[in-house]
């Protein structure tokens, strides 16, 4: 369930709104659900507010799982 | 895309998908519920299925929102539309979900009432701003990844004395849904649905937290990885699950830590307790009464509450005879089961609540899987 | 000298011009009298100049070239009337021209009628029919009869437009859509679901900001390219050429693709990677949880094509400025299900099926 994508953080409008870019298209959220987000920041959006800041450096993270999963599967015979 | 386009990489994929077939073991099965319908759909979107080999196979769970509505509670919607004649505001998952007497909202709106499409739940409160003379009642659905908009709302409403604006609240929990599949007797007693693990839903993960799931790991030895939204995840999550079987463990593993804690979102999970309570006990379609299973809105709240601002009553409404949806959600049998599948009930003319959302088992079936009935021969 | 008589003679003839800044339709102007004279004499007709309108009769009376006639009907009531790269009238025009020309015709006339709304105001009205006006020269297709009515407050959306085109396709030249045979290529002459995002994006509580701009536009003249770049082949071996060509609007490239199937009762296996979509439609889509695949188009083609002539029709697209961006995307395929079925980016298979209803955006 629960349509929700990642997008950076544009610019703050007070405390809890925001203005979020996605490939270009940009869009004015709610950030009343998340504390601390600022410009540069990603977040997951639902709905139109922000559920979570999205940590880039887990990001990479499982990236390089994924990727080592795949260097595994190329040593197989 | 950033943080897209990187995890629907098909040739990472494609590796992974061969690192699942080296690692499952010979003659042993693998049977896995992806709870969450966006998981679903991004299944059979991206045809993860057939990136996995023959010894796992997938079982779609009940999380999808609009398909454990019961038709009782889109019937309360209808009501209020054409009788109360409020300002219905709906999310577009539940415009076409059928109803009592041949209807849903789409026609009920067709029929008068006035049934509007909102994408937040801020837009239901903008309307009912706009339209002071008017009632406007919000039909909130979700899991609790859509729940706290819907508790901001009704703050912020109550912050702002709007007497117009109320909602019928149909938000409901994972865990009790999870709960409910592990204690069926197919899957405790019969074991006729073999179940060796979960993939855990992404975004209400987010917001409650991989904690509330140590329960089940520890309780009925299943092991569960919260999996991201994307195809990329939902391969990796399988490929930990399986790593997880064969090890005889039974953790609660985050694959998805990019956006999921251990405590989860605690300023949504406040902000929810302090406008929501429990329900005694809550139906979902197909799966029957659940105990503890979804949220009613606080007596503080009550102005805010349609159904005591409207003194509406839930009846319940069986669903046609033939309609396996029951079956389907609880992963006891595949939508090609179904008497009526594709046939009487499409996702034209749905009859049943797996066909009416695009991440029902029977929709996503029926729209992306069909062609797996036949082997195609392509022309040279 | 009379008592209380201005000074001032009238001027003869003289009719108080159209309040174009400030006035509205209103009943008079759908009676039949002189307020609806006026309002065609000095809205549409001027707006639309031709010999057929000027000669004021209820119908345009000319010969066509030698050949089949084509005549195709089209719509619009699309809301907003005005939205970026576009209005209702310019979708009119270029509607009903496109509709005539992947029947292989060259357009050659227009007729258009239009159903206001009570209320309407006259400013809209001319900045609508300008701009068909405008669509209608640069196409080279006149509109040559039109009618007008009026109806009540609150029974329209402003205004609805229908448009018929008229069209000629000479002997020989057969595309229909029941001609795909397992084999062909699947031609798209650009991006995908830049008119209906563009659309969405104003839509009342869906709304951003963004550069999608509408691809609204007449292809007939890329249709003509098209269809000579292939004249020589199809002339030595009528089995080649291209077998079929239509306008993806309504329901998308997904629904046309159905169409084709089922019209010819055959299969179709697309490549995700290769069918074009923009960054910024791309996104937008993920906002709503909508498919590109369903959502409309205004000035696209999808061409079925013999194998043998696949690259030099694709070459064709890609040298006029319709077609920049033109790809193969896919190819017909022998399947008793008719099922059109796509190759994920993933490396997965998924069916493409007909739309169900309209594509509402989700929450799930």
């Amino acid at each position: 369930m629960c349509l929700a994508i990642p997008v950076r953080v544009v610019e703050k409008k007070g405390d809890d709104l925001a203005i979020v870019d996605l490939s270009g298209i940009r869009k004015e959220i709610s950030l009343a659900l998340v504390d601390g987000v600022q410009a540069g920041d990603y977040v997951i959006l639902h709905v139109g507010y922000a559920l979570s800041r999205l940590d880039p450096d887990e990001a990479e993270r499982t990236l390089a799982l994924f990727r080592e999963a795949g260097v595994a599967a190329e040593v197989l015979p | 895309m950033k943080y897209i386009d990187e995890f629907r990489d098909g040739a990472v994929a494609r590796q992974i998908g061969v690192r699942i077939a080296a690692e499952v073991q010979p003659q042993r099965r693998y049977h896995f519920m992806e709870f969450c319908g966006g998981h679903t759909h991004a299944i059979s979107r991206y045809g993860i299925s057939d990136l996995l080999p023959d010894a796992v196979k997938m079982i779609h769970g009940p999380g999808c929102p609009v398909c454990v509505l019961p038709i009782g509670r889109v019937d309360l919607a209808i009501r209020l539309a054409l009788d109360h004649k409020v300002i219905l505001a709906t999310y577009g998952d539940c415009l076409r979900v059928p109803a009592s007497s041949g209807l849903s909202l789409l026609k009920a709106k067709a029929r008068g009432g006035d049934v509007r499409m909102i994408y937040s739940a801020a837009d239901a409160l903008g309307l009912a701003r706009r339209n002071p003379q008017r009632e406007v009642v919000f039909f909130a659905i979700g899991f609790e990844t859509t729940t706290p908009p819907t508790a901001l709302a009704i703050k912020q409403a109550a912050a702002e004395d709007l007497a117009n604006f109320s909602v019928v609240c149909n938000h409901v929990l994972t865990p009790a849904a999870i709960t409910n599949i592990l204690e069926s007797p197919e899957v405790r007693k019969l074991g006729t649905v073999p179940l060796d693990g979960f993939i855990g839903p992404a975004h209400v993960s987010t917001v409650i937290g991989s904690q509330p799931y140590e329960f089940f790991a520890e309780e009925y030895r299943k092991p569960v990885v919260i999996a991201g939204f994307e195809p990329l995840d939902v391969m990796q999550a399988i490929l930990m699950l399986v790593r997880q079987v064969n090890d005889g463990r039974a953790e609660v593993e985050n694959e998805f830590t990019r956006a999921v804690t251990r405590a989860g979102n605690l300023k949504a999970q406040q902000l929810v307790s302090e406008v929501f309570e429990l329900r005694r006990s809550f139906e979902w379609r197909g799966l029957g009464e659940v105990p503890y299973s979804a949220l009613a809105l606080r007596g503080e709240f009550a102005a805010f509450d349609a159904e005591r601002k409207f003194a509406l009553e839930t009846k319940h409404v069986a669903d046609n005879k033939a309609c396996e949806c029951g079956a389907i959600l609880r992963g006891v049998k595949h939508p090609r089961d179904c008497k009526i599948f594709g046939t009487v009930c499409t996702p034209e003319n749905p009859v049943g609540s797996c066909m009416v959302s695009s991440e029902g088992a029977c929709a996503a079936h029926y729209s992306y899987g069909r062609y797996e009935e036949d082997p195609i021969k392509t022309a040279a | 000298m009379d008592e209380g008589r201005s000074n001032k003679p009238v001027k003869a003839g003289y009719v108080r011009p159209l309040d174009l800044k400030h006035g509205r339709v209103d009943l008079t102007h759908g009676s039949g009298g002189r307020a609806m004279a006026q309002l065609i004499e000095q809205l549409f007709a001027a707006a639309f100049e031709n010999e057929f309108l000027a000669q004021g009769n209820d119908g345009a009376r000319f010969a066509l070239p030698p050949g089949r006639v084509v005549m195709a009907i089209d719509s619009h009531v699309v809301s907003p009337l005005f939205f970026p790269g576009g209005d209702i009238g310019a979708l009119a025009v270029h509607g009903t021209i496109n509709d005539v020309a992947v029947m292989g015709a060259t357009p050659i006339y227009l007729a258009a009628s239009f159903i206001l709304e009570e209320g309407f105001p006259l400013g809209d009205l001319k900045r609508v029919v300008d701009s068909m006006a405008a669509a209608s020269r640069a196409a080279g297709v006149p509109i040559v009869s039109g009618d007008t009515k009026v109806v009540e407050r609150g029974k329209g959306d402003g205004v609805f437009i229908t448009t018929t085109g008229i069209g000629v396709v000479p002997d020989g030249l057969e595309l229909s859509g029941d001609r795909a045979r397992p084999g062909d290529r699947i031609l798209v002459s650009g991006f995908i679901g830049d008119h209906g995002m563009a659309i969405m994006s104003l839509r009342e509580s869906l709304a951003f900001a963004t550069e999608i701009v509408s691809d609204s536009a007449a292809l007939h003249a890329l249709v003509a390219a098209l269809i000579a770049s292939v004249r020589e082949d199809v002339r030595r071996d009528p089995h080649r050429g291209i077998r079929a060509l239509r306008d993806p609007t309504r329901g998308g490239l997904a629904t046309t693709l159905n169409e084709i199937a089922t019209q010819s009762r055959v299969g179709m296996m697309l490549d995700e990677a290769a069918i074009p979509v923009r960054p910024q439609v791309e996104a937008a889509c993920e906002f709503l949880g909508l498919d590109p695949l369903y959502v409309a188009n205004e000035g696209k083609l999808v061409a079925i094509v013999a194998p043998e002539d696949a690259e030099t029709v694709l070459a064709a697209m890609r040298a006029h400025p319709l077609g920049r961006d033109a790809r193969q995307i896919g190819a017909v395929i022998d399947d008793r299900n008719h099922f059109v079925q796509m190759q994920t980016r993933f490396g997965g298979r998924r069916v493409v099926d007909w739309l169900t209803g309209e594509q509402l955006p989700r929450i799930c």
